[in-house]
């Protein structure tokens, strides 16, 4: 295995609102590989964005890290001075966001803003920085960027913008880039394009990419490595092929289940049926009970261990590595027939990849 | 740019004409004769009628009309009933002790506002913002007739700290070259009578500026507010800027775009303030004159002094909007 340059342990980010204590991240892991793409999925709310933004330590009133540590190859970012903090922004870690249309200043031109950034990480003159921005510019596919450069981000369109959100964040040469849902509020051919050019540069600076997606069609043709995060919680890690081949965790293969056949990307997550729990009332068990095929009776009781199902496979769920019910006494009578039915359905697709794994010889080891 | 400057002073034509036209008609309904104002209460019909003829006041309302129009076009805003001395030449005279006055508030308003609207900012809810609106409600709702006449006792009459009333010491013998108080005093070389023009500033700035004062706070703080919740200021933070950077470059310069058409809009609102502050500062600028002119029943002179106020007002808030653009490149170059 290579590296690990980002590593995330019990990470939690709450929010204290008027309604209560929403615990936005709650005990997240995840570890990022050196020039490794690591995709972070799960439904709208469900702490992924609160998550990259605990890592680059900008959460705001009324949320609070609470626990956790954030080592960037072995310096803990939440033990940092905010100064020292600052020094990592920007620079060894950059960031770019979802809203491509709101997230650059509207009263400075594009080349100011990228020249912004350079100079403060670098010790060089504005006139240097200015004519790297215009570099930077030409570099993420924009045409004509001298002009650009002297243009107000009003002037460009969406995907016009989010390149030049790129090009702010690659000015710094920074070793872990979070992009959080960078292609979403794009139209499709765009969003191709962004991630093309997000791999090109990825190849070319050998950087790692925290990518954030509710997209799996994304997921698939970026990541290295996937974490699938469930109300706060990380409930599945593993590598995208372990992950599409053979996800454990129920909500993984709802999420799977809801994604067009290959070839046909995009997918949207809400096919699963049911909603994501409230946050300020979580129920005692798993998370995912209300809404999962396979509920047992345990599953409402105490909440499902976070166990490596295969090497490298890690998910929280009572389920057997395999994928079936842990042991018969387990299963309640009353919802034996119900429980036994969904989990048919499950294991019927399953089943195929039961096999694979068995020949794996990874089954009941 | 231009043409947006050309289509803004065209649009201000029909606002003009409309305010003249409704000022015309409200003046000339209003009960009371002119003509009897000038001669006193025992003058014979006869000379009353005579006048009245004189001053054009016999001939049909739409003929008085056309004929002010007239002169105003000409750029005659005509002259007084009453001392026979026209309203550009008292007006030239006056209006520097008014701009005077009105600045000196807009200073305050302004200087004081915007840190103060920051600061309230910066903690909403908190007790340093409830301080602070305490204190615009309190400039917002106290008339400034009651400020004023306070402010004088306390400062001037009782605690001696600032003159009361007046824009310098008579007996500095300061020689009125431009009528601006402060300048006149510079060209005489005098450095107590540049403290004195100064000194009596004071007390009717503060008195004139505390509306203006309380809505640039108020607004400084929502406008702070809101843009420190955009996607663009987490963008800055993102970049590792320092909080201070983050605060005057990516939030100021946004923050200032409603700041900057409230403060436009609030030259309104000092001009009809100077009214009142002028009388009790026994200021001679222009506010002043209008008091008088309304006991007077000077027609003309209250006529055409509402109407250069309105000039005034539409010029400033051009002027203001050209800042705004001038600020905003999404208005530029629209
Ligand atoms: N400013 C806030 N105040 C209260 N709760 C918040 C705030 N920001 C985020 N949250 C909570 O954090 C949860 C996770 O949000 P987020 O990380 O933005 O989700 P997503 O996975 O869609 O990016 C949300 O469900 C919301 O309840
Ligand atoms: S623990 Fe139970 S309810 Fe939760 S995902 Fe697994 S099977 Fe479903
Ligand atoms: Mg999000």
């Amino acid at each position: 295995m290579t590296d690990t340059l980002l590593r995330v342990r019990h990470l939690r980010t709450y929010f204290w609102t008027l309604d209560g204590i929403v615990k936005a991240v709650d005990g997240v892991n995840m570890d990022i590989g050196t020039g490794r793409t690591l995709g972070v999925v799960g439904e709208s709310g469900c702490g992924k964005s609160i998550t990259a933004l605990s890592i680059m330590r900008l959460i705001e009133r009324p949320g609070k890290i609470v626990e956790g540590s954030v080592d960037l190859d072995r310096t803990d970012l939440l033990k940092l001075s905010e100064s020292e903090m600052r020094e990592i922004r920007g620079n060894a870690i950059s960031m770019i966001f979802q809203e491509p249309m709101t997230s650059l200043n509207p009263v400075f031109t594009t080349g100011n803003q990228i020249a912004e950034a350079i100079r403060l990480h670098a010790d060089i003159g504005a006139r240097e920085a200015e004519d790297r921005a215009v570099e930077m510019l030409r570099k993420v596919g924009i045409p004509d960027p001298e002009r650009r450069a002297r243009q107000y981000p009003h002037e460009m369109s969406g995907g016009m913008r989010q390149r030049v959100m790129i090009a702010m964040a690659l000015s710094t040469y920074p070793q872990l880039l979070i992009a959080d849902e960078p292609t979403t509020a794009l139209d499709v051919t765009i969003q191709a394009q962004i991630l093309e050019l997000m791999k090109e540069l990825r190849e070319e600076r050998r950087m790692s990419i925290m990518l954030i997606t509710h997209d799996l069609g994304v997921i698939a043709e970026m990541a290295d490595d996937v974490v699938v995060m469930y109300s706060g919680k990380v409930v599945e890690t593993g590598d995208v092929f372990t992950i599409f081949e053979r996800p454990h965790h129920p909500y993984t293969q709802g999420l799977l289940g809801s994604l067009p056949r290959i070839g046909q990307r995009r997918g949207r997550l809400r096919v699963i049926e049911g909603v994501v729990p409230n946050p300020l009332n979580l129920p005692k068990g798993c998370l995912f009970a209300r809404r999962c095929p396979c509920v047992m009776p345990i599953c409402e009781q105490t909440p499902p261990p976070f166990q490596e199902v295969h090497p490298g496979q890690v998910s929280r769920c009572w389920l057997t590595p395999a994928g079936t019910t842990p042991a018969v006494g387990m299963t309640a009578p009353a919802d034996v027939a119900e429980a036994e039915a969904a989990r048919m359905t499950i294991t019927a697709d399953s089943g195929r990849q039961s096999a694979t794994a068995a020949q794996m010889g990874e089954v009941g080891r | 740019m231009l043409r947006y400057i050309v289509r803004r002073v065209l649009g201000a034509i029909p606002v003009l004409f409309g305010l003249s036209v409704i000022l015309f008609l409200f003046l000339r309904l209003l009960p009371g004769n002119p003509a009897v104002a000038i001669l006193g209460q025992h003058a014979t019909p006869q000379l009353v009628a005579q006048i009245s003829s004189s001053l054009g006041l016999d001939k049909p309302l739409y003929v008085q009309y056309l004929q002010y129009i007239w002169q105003l076009l000409h750029g005659n805003f005509g002259a007084s009933f009453v001392d026979g001395r026209t309203v550009a030449s008292t007006f030239l005279v006056r209006f520097p002790a008014t701009l005077e006055l009105t600045t000196g508030a807009m200073i305050f308003a302004v200087g004081l506002g915007i840190p103060l609207g920051r600061l309230a900012a910066r903690h909403p809810n908190g007790w340093i913002d409830g301080a602070v609106t305490a204190l615009s409600l309190f400039g917002i709702s106290i008339p400034i007739f009651v400020l004023g006449y306070t402010l004088v006792f306390i400062f001037g009459v009782e605690l001696h700290w600032l003159p009361a009333v007046g824009q310098i010491d008579p007996r500095l013998n300061v020689n009125p070259v431009t009528n601006f108080s402060i300048i006149d005093a510079i060209l005489s070389g005098n450095v107590n009578a540049v403290e004195d023009a100064v000194a009596h500033l004071i007390l009717p700035s503060i008195a004139l500026g505390s509306i203006p004062l309380a809505i640039v706070t108020r607004i400084t703080r929502a406008s702070v507010i809101d843009v420190s919740n955009e996607d663009y200021v987490r963008t800055a933070r993102a970049k590792g800027l320092t909080e201070k950077r983050v605060d005057d470059r990516h939030i100021m310069r946004n923050a200032w775009l409603p700041v900057t058409t409230v403060i436009g809009l609030q030259v309104g609102s000092l001009l009809a303030g100077a009214v009142i502050t002028e009388t009790v500062f026994v200021w001679n600028g222009v506010g002043s004159w209008v008091v008088q002119a309304i006991e007077n029943h000077d027609l003309i002179v209250v006529q055409s002094l509402i109407m250069i106020f309105a000039i005034i007002f539409l010029a400033v808030n051009l002027l203001v909007d050209i800042g705004y653009a001038f600020l905003n490149p999404r208005i530029r170059y629209s």
